[in-house]
């Protein structure tokens, strides 16, 4: 390992160190609590958010599964983002997927020192891992895959997070919705930018060529096709363009 | 009280027994109004850890327009092999209000939960489950148990004295009730979340899986809604106005 990644090193753990020290204090007012938009069950969504940070030990692992039990697995949402007229159309996604996704890049901005981007190979040369896991819908359902991909944290360590970060927000190709997660989740073992389902490349349907896995929250925080990664100091509802203003709770650790 | 009236005087109920009664009423049917939402977008049941609309369910509920709906595309396996796990795209526009029902129903959770953790707590402190709640040895024979049941059918509430007067089946449905009914509510409605399941494996795997837990937590809630018609129906029986007003403003009614 070279020097500079040591040091680099170094200070990510004190990074990561100090953001989840804020995330353990809700006293300090540094927990990145999103906005209530004035409706009781905002109110309340921040209060199982804060009830799970207080009551639950920091970061388990959620149950990992065998290749036997990798399931059928339905994909809802935005699926062909692609094609004009579907649900989620994006005209800059469906150039890239009509050139099999070369020259896609993952922007890495914000309360970083190494702002940047990222092509497939980057991330792909960034240390891998694959876990079999369970997907669990909002709507009630669940399935099983193995994803693989790079550790988020792997990639805040390589843009040089600051300890001022509190919040790491995602922006995607098929909506303007701008979600987040908090440092505990980002830095979780198990939270990866994942590019491989089942042993192949991620199909379109799942997110292609890259989306997040959020393992200890319900699926809908495990955004797919991916294009921007926005480290943030503070929680920001970008300008009502988070779950929470478009009445969805931010949190969903339940 | 006139002597002219001879119907059975209702029991009567501490201040807490009161108020815990009514905050847990609220809240049950806030729940059982959201849970019949939630389980109107995904309307199929399963056992074990994985079920979704591409694998067999246990039950189908047509209780929405997502009841067997058609809407899927684009059917790929992973792996070969006639069992091999597929995935296919839904195109179908279900019904989903899941962003407030989701949020609703774990508002309503909390108020179980909060006033559920007073009514224990003074339940055993002040003895009320040991002296109004748990049979006598001599009431739980077959023969009386027999006769309370042939009699329950006709039979109304019974005539209080210091406190609640409950007879031998009527306790032991308030006690499946508090002890088995809403408990199990609680705890299956914990073990379908990621983050609890994460930090407390066992609280999924002792109902045999994640969706285990959710089928689980439908039979209960479906007995515990029969249970409230039953109950309803034997306050109505024995006394409408008196009955509520013990249960309301306390005291042995006029």
């Amino acid at each position: 390992m070279s020097k500079l990644d040591s040091l680099s090193r170094r200070r990510f753990l004190i990074g990561g160190g100090a953001a989840l020290g804020g995330m353990m204090l809700p006293g300090c007012s540094r927990t990145p609590l999103p906005p209530t938009y004035g409706s009781i069950l905002r109110v309340s969504d921040n209060l199982t958010y804060l009830a799970q940070r207080a009551l639950l030990p920091g970061q388990s692992l959620s149950r990992e599964y065998t290749l036997g039990d990798i399931s059928s697995f339905p994909a809802i949402g935005a699926v062909t983002p692609g094609e004009p007229g579907a649900r989620g159309y994006c005209e800059p996604y469906r150039d890239l997927q009509r050139r099999g996704f070369e020259g896609w890049r993952l922007s890495v901005d914000g309360a970083v020192d190494r702002p940047g981007s990222y092509s497939l190979a980057d991330l792909k040369r960034l240390p891998a891992r694959s876990q079999i896991t369970r997907h669990t819908c909002e709507e009630g359902w669940t399935a099983i895959a193995e994803w693989t991909g790079v550790p988020l944290s792997r990639v805040l360590l390589a843009a040089g997070m600051r300890p001022s970060a509190r919040c790491v927000c995602f922006h995607t190709y098929d909506s303007d919705l701008v979600d987040s997660i908090d440092m505990l989740d980002a830095l979780h073992p198990q939270t990866l930018l994942a590019y491989g389902m089942n042993g192949r490349d991620l199909l379109i349907r799942h997110g292609a060529p890259l989306r997040l896995r959020v393992e200890t929250q319900i699926g809908y925080k495990s955004r797919k096709y991916l294009r921007r990664i926005e480290v943030r100091d503070t929680f920001d509802d970008q300008g009502g363009k988070g779950f929470p203003a478009i009445g969805w709770a931010w949190y969903t650790g339940i | 009280m006139s002597p002219a009236n001879s119907a059975p005087i209702p029991a009567k109920h501490s201040g807490w027994v009161r108020i815990t009664h009514w905050i847990v009423t609220v809240s049950f049917l806030l729940l059982v109004f959201t849970g019949i939402e939630i389980l109107m977008v995904h309307p199929r049941l399963y056992w074990g850890d994985v079920g979704n609309d591409l694998t067999p369910a246990w039950i189908e509920l047509p209780i929405s327009r997502n009841f067997r709906h058609g809407g899927w595309e684009g059917k790929e396996a992973f792996g070969g092999g006639a069992n091999a796990p597929v995935t296919e795209a839904r195109t179908f526009k279900t019904f989903n209000q899941n962003s407030w029902g989701r949020s609703l129903h774990f508002l309503a959770g909390w108020g179980l939960v909060a006033a559920g953790a007073v009514y224990f707590l003074a339940g055993f402190v002040s003895g009320h489950f040991r002296r109004d709640l748990l049979p006598r040895f001599e009431e739980m024979r077959s023969r009386a148990l027999w006769a309370d049941f042939v009699e329950g059918a006709r039979r109304q509430l019974r005539v209080g004295k210091e406190g609640p007067d409950y007879g031998p089946l009527q306790k032991c449905v308030y006690l499946g009730v508090v002890f088995v009914g809403l408990p199990g509510e609680v705890l299956t409605g914990f073990a379908m979340s990621p983050a609890i399941a994460a930090a407390h494996p066992w609280l999924q795997t002792m109902w045999g899986g994640q969706q285990s837990a959710r089928s689980v937590h439908f039979l209960l809630a479906v007995a515990l809604v029969l249970f409230l018609a039953v109950h309803v129906y034997k306050v109505a029986k024995s006394g409408f106005r008196r009955s509520m007003r013990a249960m309301t403003l306390g005291g042995k009614g006029p």
